[in-house]
């Protein structure tokens, strides 16, 4: 900090819209949690997972891998030219994860049993480790994020306490993410012969975990062109040019390997049956897996920001498609029935996504998160100092 | 000794008592507005229905017949709904029984994720979602009476034409391929030896099973099996890439400009 600010919070009609959002949500939540599931969601014995779990929790988690794939980028493989997006990268994720334990608190039935889980080991499930993996990462989340915070808010003594566990929380901040963004696939191993083949595959926890790895720089593009546009900066394009390089391969991997396991299976005609499920799985193939592929692969495209926020606003439909794909429309000729979120589910979650944009608005706006502007676009002037490192 | 019921569904008259039966003995309440008129329709278990009769209209060449399908839970050997649930509320008795909240100990233990509900590929689990803080509800095999004296449960015991049959499982399962090799009018199959890698209940049947509504060329293994497949690599892969990764962190730390991010990053001024 070159020179302390007081907090500050500047309030605009939209963000007073989203004001109203989170309160509406709040109350919604209250009442549910009095008066119960039954009284506030469409859920049922057919569909007794919906839209918290399949959105806010199986895609909000995935929207946050852009913490653990810019930490092993920049705090392991030390690419330090993609610092200026770190912080704002670990930021929103913590977010995300925040939001999605919410989400869970809410969904559960008994939610004021939620701890059970930590004192009664049911290790041979795998929400088991979901839930410790989410937990204990979200926490690692917060302590990474104390160090920033202690940046601001002046306490040396506990400032120095984080910077030497720092080494330990940032492996422990990949691995945890590692471990149970691939388990969130492995949830649905155990619905063998319920979900469509064309998703059930043994190697799902793969496809999971990979797919949210390369949302991650895509992720970080869209919230990094948001918030230069919200801030009137410059956005950081060189290094989104140069982060399409990651999703670019890993893409090309996913989709060859989605490929081979298809034919292993023996499942691949099933994709062109012409059934609805067929038709979702070809649109989530082409236009969310091949389309970005060719848009980053090719130069004229990805230099330019539109070309790049376009590909990268693909790749993250594409993993949100891709989960309510596996939640909902490859479980649905199964389970039969229907479902579709009621007013207060869709309230609640709008209301969570709203407290995240004004929670991120207010502590970029008041913790060193985003590069200074002066450090924009010039990779050369990030500022070197022999002895400390990041 | 593990026990089971056979359910001969040609024996079944559809009289429903097993129904009543389950209900008066497990204290629950009738749900009036599921009685339909129309017989066809698929009857579905809630969480105050824990077994149902569904009637099939069968057509066999010029033939047409109904046939009559108790449903309930499967009591499988190796359940999915025990190796889903991650606060034990699940547990298979060694009496044969699936029963949700096993013990005094966990009574409460359940937090209601429903992921039972999922991973049950009979789809049996069902949820108080009316009640404020709801339980998972379903078939106990009636293990009070089980483990009161053996007696019967309280459907089988009801049953008028002997659809129903309780006994040692192993013994069940031997007399159901009797009376198939019995008899050429039943198909050659025992529903529950086999699928998810076999059930305490088991059916038999002069119908192919696909048309009385079973799910049918489903998998032989039990579930919980395909899970620890995977599960079982967590421990090796927190540490391998734990291991990894501090590797390449300190490998990378060496070569790399060391930064001072204290002058790197500021408040955004919100113009």
């Amino acid at each position: 900090m070159s020179k302390p600010r007081n907090w500050s919070f500047r309030i605009t009609w939209f963000r007073l819209l989203l004001i109203c959002f989170v309160i509406g949500a709040v109350i919604a939540a209250l009442y549910r949690f009095y008066f119960g599931l039954g009284s506030v969601t469409h859920l049922s014995d057919r569909w007794p997972w919906g839209l918290w779990i399949g959105f806010d929790l199986l895609c909000g988690i995935a929207l946050a891998g852009g913490g653990f794939s810019t930490a092993l980028i920049v705090h392991v493989l030390h690419k330090d030219k993609y610092l200026p997006i770190a912080r704002a990268a670990l930021l929103t994720s913590m977010i995300g994860y925040i939001i999605s334990l919410i989400s869970l608190f809410l969904d559960i039935g008994r939610w004021y049993n939620f701890w059970r889980p930590f004192f009664y080991w049911g290790f041979h499930s795998v929400l088991f480790e979901v839930f410790w993996c989410i937990s204990l990462y979200t926490t690692v989340q917060v302590l990474e994020f104390g160090d920033i915070f202690f940046e601001k808010v002046n306490c040396p003594s506990l400032k120095k306490i984080l910077g030497a566990l720092m080494t330990p929380l940032l492996i422990l901040g990949i691995v945890l993410p590692s471990l149970h963004q691939s388990s969130l696939g492995s949830l649905y191993i155990v619905a063998v012969d319920k979900l469509n083949p064309l998703w059930w595959s043994m190697l799902i926890p793969f496809f999971f975990v990979w797919s949210a790895f390369f949302l991650g720089p895509a992720m970080v593009t869209i919230e990094g062109t948001l918030a230069a546009r919200a801030y009137r900066r410059e956005a950081e394009l060189p290094v989104f040019q140069s982060l399409t390089k990651v999703t670019l391969w890993m893409m090309i991997i996913y989709f060859i390997v989605k490929i081979i396991d298809l034919n292993y299976r023996g499942v691949m005609s099933q994709a062109f049956n012409g059934s609805y499920e067929s038709n979702m799985f070809l649109i989530e193939m082409i236009v969310f897996v091949l389309l970005p592929i060719f848009l980053y692969a090719i130069p004229a495209i990805r230099t330019k920001l539109w070309g790049v926020v376009t590909a990268s606003v693909l790749v993250v439909a594409g993993v949100v498609f891709n989960r309510m794909n596996v939640v909902f429309t490859g479980m649905a000729k199964s389970v039969g029935g229907s479902y579709f979120p009621s007013f207060w589910e869709f309230l609640i979650t709008i209301g969570m996504w709203s407290f995240l944009i004004l929670f991120y608005c207010f502590v970029v706006e008041n913790f060193p998160i985003l590069p200074k502007e002066e450090y924009l676009s010039h990779e050369s002037s990030i500022p070197s100092k022999p002895g400390v490192h990041a | 000794m593990s026990n089971g019921v056979l359910v001969d569904v040609t024996k079944c008259i559809g009289c429903r008592s097993c129904v009543t039966a389950c209900k008066s003995w497990n204290d629950l309440p009738d749900r009036v507005a599921q009685n339909t008129e129309n017989w066809d329709v698929p009857l579905q278990m809630d969480s105050d229905t824990w077994t149902q009769v569904n009637y099939n209209l069968v057509g066999q060449g010029t033939q047409r017949k109904w046939r009559f399908v108790k449903r309930q839970c499967m009591h499988c050997e190796e359940p999915a709904c025990e190796s889903a649930c991650f606060t034990h509320s699940f547990v298979k008795t060694k009496e044969g029984a699936v029963i949700y909240k096993p013990t005094d100990l966990n009574q409460d233990y359940c937090v209601g994720c429903r992921y039972c509900m999922i991973a049950c590929p009979f789809d049996i689990p069902k949820f108080q979602y009316e009640e404020r803080f709801p339980y998972v509800q379903k078939c106990r095999f009636c293990y009070d009476r089980m483990t009161d004296g053996n007696k019967r449960p309280a459907c089988v015991s009801a049953c008028p034409t002997g659809a129903l049959k309780y006994g040692e499982k192993e013994a069940l399962l031997a007399e159901g391929w009797k009376r198939i090799n019995g008899n050429a009018q039943y198909v050659k199959h025992v529903y529950g030896e086999k699928e998810y890698g076999g059930t305490s209940w088991m059916y038999i049947s002069d119908v192919p099973f696909d048309q009385l509504g079973f799910k049918v060329n489903v998998t032989e293994r039990s579930i919980p099996s395909y899970t620890w497949q995977v599960l079982k690599w967590t421990p090796y892969i927190f540490v391998g890439w734990g291991a990894l990764l501090t590797a390449m962190r300190l490998y990378t730390k060496g070569k790399s400009v060391a930064h001072d991010e204290h002058e790197m990053y500021g408040p955004v001024d919100p113009k």
